[in-house]
């Protein structure tokens, strides 16, 4: 019976034991361990969500990067096409105005032409009247000796004359 | 009908496991009784003819001692000598155990301030004025003696505070590690030591009591595992001659005592109400619940006391004898038969001695558990 009869004295002397370890074991050890295992794994868990959000954030940022480089590619896309634009319409405005400009010179030498063709015609036609004059004179004067000369006089003054 | 069901599940198995803990306990009890009772009953046979008697040996190196012997050399006793605390009629005695010269038969006597004493089978008895030797009754007490109040610092005290040294060492060093490194990296002891307060803070405490509560009881888990375990591991020691700390249950009615206590006085309203006034069940059911779930409350710390007690204990005693089994054969030849056994059950009490103390710790969690739950499902 002694082996399952608790003894008063050593019930005491574990209660008293157990009750001292318990206290220095709960201030010196276990308080210190588990707050520094909490501290630990607080700190990892902090560290984990701060790596998460900094990944998030990234990710926002690439997004916005990767927006912002669309759009500005759109923007030159745009600006390409309105330098071309520009460009065809200022080629086929200098097309058209040169265009103009010579039709417009082509017929100033036209009318210049026309006009030193008029004048000439003028010229010659005065010329010819003079000559025809100076002619007639003669023929007149011929008329006067022979008949036959006079006209003969006349054919080869028409002759000279038509040279001009 | 969930909440119903889920009661009654809970109900059927709660009695289950207090059945089947009564049940182990009363086992024991029941073998015990028969075991010593074979004991005391061979005692008179075996020292006339003062052959090796294997259950006086065996029960020698499980109970507790006054001195710490540790071998005998030259048919002389090597031992360390442990201070004696009495108290008797008079008051408090003490002397050292050495003055009664190994005795253990009731032979030797000590005198002090006019008191007289024996030690007969590692009781201290104080002798009636006049008498000089033991008499005994026929239930084989001694009947001309009294036996005051022993305080002594016994054999497992010295071993209990041996192991309170060595876990103040290991544990405030470990500590200390923690205080030094900056970003808290453990660091020698202490990366030892962190795993297992880990595995108990995720695998005992968070599921047994909560993540709300559990933080208010890890000192107590933790010492009570530390402190088992330790003292389990030092029993199976063969140098330090077995000193069966845990094994005594008087070391484990005491731990018992501190989970009962931390139970009784963490036990919230729904615990007491759970006990008294079972809710969810008709008024006849609670009358008959209320006296199972009192007997209930004092079964759970029972248990602890003899389950730990029981293990630990047939473990040394199924070691010694095997080992009792060369002398009793008086053959060298089954020793190696012995030792090959004794290894194996050694092997085995190492893993033993450890899931003894963490079914300690889990049941005193769960207990504490139980006390503090929340009322969740009414």
């Amino acid at each position: 019976m002694d082996l399952i009869t608790p003894g008063l004295g050593l019930v005491f002397w574990s209660l008293i034991t157990f009750f001292i370890l318990l206290v220095v074991l709960k201030k010196f050890a276990w308080k210190p361990i588990l707050g520094a295992v909490d501290e630990r794994e607080s700190g990892i868990k902090n560290a984990l969500e701060a790596a998460d959000k900094a990944r998030k954030e990234m990710e926002n940022l690439k997004a916005d990067n990767e927006r912002i480089l669309n759009e500005a590619r759109a923007e030159r896309e745009a600006m390409l096409k309105d330098a071309r634009d520009i460009k065809t319409k200022m080629v086929s405005d200098a097309k058209e105005e040169a265009q103009e400009q010579a039709t417009k010179i082509i017929a100033q030498a036209q009318e210049a032409i026309e006009h030193e063709k008029r004048s000439a015609m003028a010229e010659l036609k005065n010329h010819v009247a003079s000559l025809s004059i100076e002619i007639a004179e003669k023929v007149v004067r011929q008329e006067l000796g022979n008949k036959d000369r006079q006209l003969e006089l006349v054919e080869s003054m028409l002759s000279d004359a038509k040279l001009n | 009908m969930c909440t119903f069901a889920r009661n009654l599940e809970q109900g059927i198995f709660k009695l289950f496991i207090m059945t089947l803990n009564t049940l182990r306990a009363v086992l024991f009890l029941v073998f015990s009784v028969a075991f010593t009772n074979l004991g005391f009953a061979s005692q008179d046979n075996e020292d006339q003819d003062k052959g090796f008697n294997a259950t006086e040996m065996i029960m020698h190196h499980v109970k507790d001692a006054h001195e710490f012997h540790i071998v005998d050399w030259d048919n002389k006793p090597i031992s360390i000598a442990l201070p004696i605390i009495l108290f008797t009629d008079n008051g408090l005695t003490t002397f050292m155990s050495s003055e009664f010269h190994h005795d253990d038969s009731g032979t030797h006597i000590v005198e002090k301030n006019g008191e007289r004493f024996v030690k007969y089978h590692e009781k201290i008895y104080q002798l009636a004025p006049g008498v000089n030797s033991l008499t005994f009754d026929e239930e084989l007490h001694p009947n001309n003696a009294t036996t005051p109040l022993d305080f002594s610092i016994t054999k497992n005290v010295f071993m209990m505070w041996v192991t309170v040294i060595l876990l103040f060492i290991i544990f405030i060093s470990a500590a200390r590690k923690y205080s030094k490194s900056n970003n808290n990296i453990p660091r020698g002891v202490a990366s030892y030591v962190e795993p297992l307060i880990v595995f108990i803070r995720d695998e005992v405490a968070i599921p047994m009591i909560g993540e709300k509560k559990y933080k208010k009881y890890m000192p107590f888990l933790l010492t009570v595992f530390f402190f088992i375990w330790i003292n389990n591991i030092f029993g199976l020691i063969p140098i330090l001659n077995g000193a069966n700390v845990s094994g005594n249950i008087a070391f484990t009615l005491s731990l018992a005592l501190f989970t009962f206590f931390i139970v009784m006085f963490s036990g919230n309203k729904n615990y007491w109400k759970h006990i008294f006034w079972m809710p969810g069940v008709p008024v006849p059911m609670k009358i008959f619940l209320m006296p199972i779930e009192i007997i209930g409350m004092f079964v759970k710390p029972f248990s602890l006391t003899i389950r730990l007690f029981a293990n630990i204990t047939a473990g040394h005693i199924i070691i010694l004898s095997l080992m009792s089994l060369i002398f009793t054969f008086q053959s060298v030849a089954i020793a190696p038969v012995s030792v090959g056994f004794s290894l194996f059950i050694l092997i085995i009490e190492i893993v033993v001695v450890a899931i003894q103390a963490y079914i300690f710790t889990v049941l005193s969690a769960l207990y504490i558990g139980m006390a503090t739950a929340e009322d969740d499902h009414h």
